[in-house]
């Protein structure tokens, strides 16, 4: 265990980016879990009189066209941003490499049947196939996570089959298969968790991709209704005061989503550098 | 393998997509909540006209039939019809693709004239501030959120400088249109010879073309950088170094051309994200394309034009990795003799 931990501290150290990006992504889950505790104001409660406010003492990011203030808005909605892209990409994660690693294991079939469904998710522009499939099954929030979680699916099994692939014919899973156990005792045991690691990295680097998604989204008018507090819809609001100059009620929330992709990215190449140091760059 | 062989075979590569991207828009349409037939109808209809229209729409068979009904259809042009606009979607979407079309492709243009040079340059010098300066828009160009992107231009060069027209659309309210010839306004009016119309047109491109452009330069950088840095560190280029080849002639004829192999390859994702975008930076600069028309058909619940969208995209993103393939075969030689 120290041994891991020495490792850990090596790279940080080596990179104080990775460190100043883990930093970043412990604030922005306190606030996911906290935000509604320490937002100054009612992220809901309007107040006319008190509307289109530039940042102030009392509004630090200011207020909204109703009122709303805008820093209250943004704590709050960091945890229903998170909970989209983590369950999105948990969905994919967990049915992408399932299946991935099936088809890359088996082959046959399985490997046809997973590798014709990557192959037409792939088909589509991936936003506009997202598009799609809210349009079809409703405009919900559920709705929102499942298309998510469709378009990032290709990904996951792809790099699944591939690793599954290379491990199928190793020696430490032939040794387990002499060892007396079935296909998918091997499958399950040996070679599925060997895969996992590379796909850690692949997943952080989803996480960001999947907000952005998800923000997307919910700016064109899909998903996420309003009032909820959510930054794509929050940048939504703003984005017809952006050519009147009323400019903090776009910005703020629009900071808040670069700020959480940025983070992931940068966590997912602190990641890989942990997990492969081959790849380190 | 000729060229027309080589053509010929990876479009038959390209079927397969094809038909999944029909199959798929096929079932999309069928999993629509609610009753389509009843939704034709509208709110006031009795049961008869409903169970009609359902008739009529051929949804009263089966799911195998309603598919061999919906392909005939398609492959007549049939998309069906809009609520909102009254019109056919495809003669919606035939009015709308130029605009999206001169929008994707200037801004392609405009990702490629800075994103390889930058790249290249990068790759010569690495540890230069022409290096830090492709890593920097390499790590926000996928960080920021277009939409975001597109706000910010427009606070600061239309409202803060002054610079930038309102982003409204295409043309402003005082210039009339150029005669339609391709449907690229800038192309049109260039081939009218109507300066006034070019200038405005141009005008109201540039912020949306930089703000995709942006988006799509980060990708092509970083791959140019890394394909580069990786030819220029090969046995070849150092042979041709040590031949006494010129610097440019290795640069360019040599490394650049192995280089661009995975970068074209690159551009088939890159358009998958820029016809994502192209539907978010429509919406924020009002851009009368197909994305913005498949949007306000999606608030309205009409399903026709946002079919018909998808379907259109998709298609046009298989011809664009068809092509994508194409020009791979031209510039590595080994694919056309391996076929």
């Amino acid at each position: 265990m120290s041994r891991r931990l020495r490792q850990v501290r090596y790279v940080v150290g080596e990179n104080p980016v990775t460190l100043a990006a883990f930093s970043l992504f412990l604030a922005i889950v306190v606030l996911a879990l906290a935000g509604p505790w320490i937002a100054p104001f009612d992220p809901l409660l309007s107040d006319t009189s008190r509307a289109l406010q530039p940042p102030s003492r009392r509004h630090w990011f200011g207020t909204d066209q109703i009122g709303r203030d805008v820093l209250s808005r943004i704590l709050v909605a960091t945890r229903l941003d998170l909970a989209i892209a983590l369950s999105a990409v948990a969905i994919s994660f967990g049915l992408g490499s399932l299946a991935g690693a099936c088809a890359g294991f088996f082959g046959g079939w399985t490997d046809r049947i997973v590798t014709r469904v990557t192959d037409t998710i792939m088909a589509f522009p991936l936003f506009v196939l997202a598009m799609a499939i809210v349009a079809a099954l409703g405009n919900t929030l559920a709705n929102i996570v499942i298309a998510t979680a469709i378009i990032n699916l290709p990904f996951y099994a792809r790099m699944a089959r591939a690793e599954a692939n290379v491990r199928r014919e190793m020696g430490f899973v032939e040794a387990a298969r002499l060892a007396g156990n079935g296909q998918v005792g091997v499958l399950a045991r040996h070679v599925f968790p060997n895969c996992l690691p590379p796909m850690m990295v692949q997943a952080s680097l989803n996480l960001g991709w999947a907000i952005l998604n998800a923000a997307s989204l919910s700016f064109i008018g899909l998903g996420v209704r309003p009032p909820t507090p959510e930054w794509g819809i929050m940048v939504a609001d703003g984005a017809a005061f952006i050519v009147s100059g009323e400019w903090w009620i776009a910005l703020f929330p629009g900071l808040a989503l670069m700020l959480a992709v940025f983070c992931f990215n940068l966590l997912g190449d602190g990641l890989r550098d942990l997990i492969d140091p081959r790849r380190r760059t | 393998m000729t060229f027309a062989k080589l053509a010929g075979r990876r479009l038959a590569l390209a079927l397969p997509g094809l038909v999944g991207v029909v199959v798929v828009t096929f079932l999309l349409n069928r999993a629509l909540p609610g009753d389509p037939a009843a939704f034709f109808a509208g709110p006031a209809a009795t049961p008869q006209a409903i169970a009609e229209i359902r008739i009529k729409l051929g949804l009263d068979r089966s799911l195998p039939q309603q598919f061999i009904l919906y392909v005939r259809d398609l492959a007549r042009g049939d998309l069906g019809k809009s609520l909102t606009t009254g019109q056919s979607v495809r003669a919606d979407l035939l009015a709308r693709l130029p605009a999206s079309l001169e929008l994707t492709l200037c801004s392609l243009a405009l990702a490629l004239a800075v994103a390889l040079p930058l790249g290249i340059l990068a790759a010569t010098r690495p540890g230069s501030w022409v290096d830090h300066a492709a890593r920097v828009v390499t790590t926000a160009g996928v960080s920021l959120p277009i939409f975001f992107t597109g706000l910010l231009l427009v606070y600061v060069f239309y409202y803060l400088l002054g610079w930038a027209p309102a982003p409204l659309g295409r043309l402003d309210a005082f210039t009339s249109p150029p005669p339609p010839v391709i449907g690229f306004y800038l192309v049109d009016s260039a081939l009218a010879g109507d300066g006034v119309a070019f200038r405005a047109s141009l005008h109201q491109l540039v912020l949306p073309a930089v703000t995709l452009g942006l988006f799509a330069m980060a990708p092509i950088a970083r791959m140019t950088r890394a394909a580069m840095l990786g030819v220029l560190a090969s046995d070849f280029v150092r042979t041709a170094r040590a031949a006494g080849l010129a610097p440019r002639t290795v640069l360019f004829t040599y490394a650049l051309r192995n280089a661009l192999l995975p970068v074209v390859t690159l551009l088939g994702m890159v358009f998958s994200f820029l016809l994502g975008a192209n539907v978010l930076v429509e919406k924020v600069f009002a851009w009368p394309g197909v994305g913005s028309y498949a949007l306000e058909a999606l608030i309205a619940s009409d399903y026709a034009p946002v079919q018909g969208f998808v379907l259109t995209m998709a298609s046009l993103y298989v011809l664009l990795n068809l092509a994508i393939d194409i020009l791979y075969g031209l510039i590595d030689a080994r694919v056309r003799i391996e076929g």
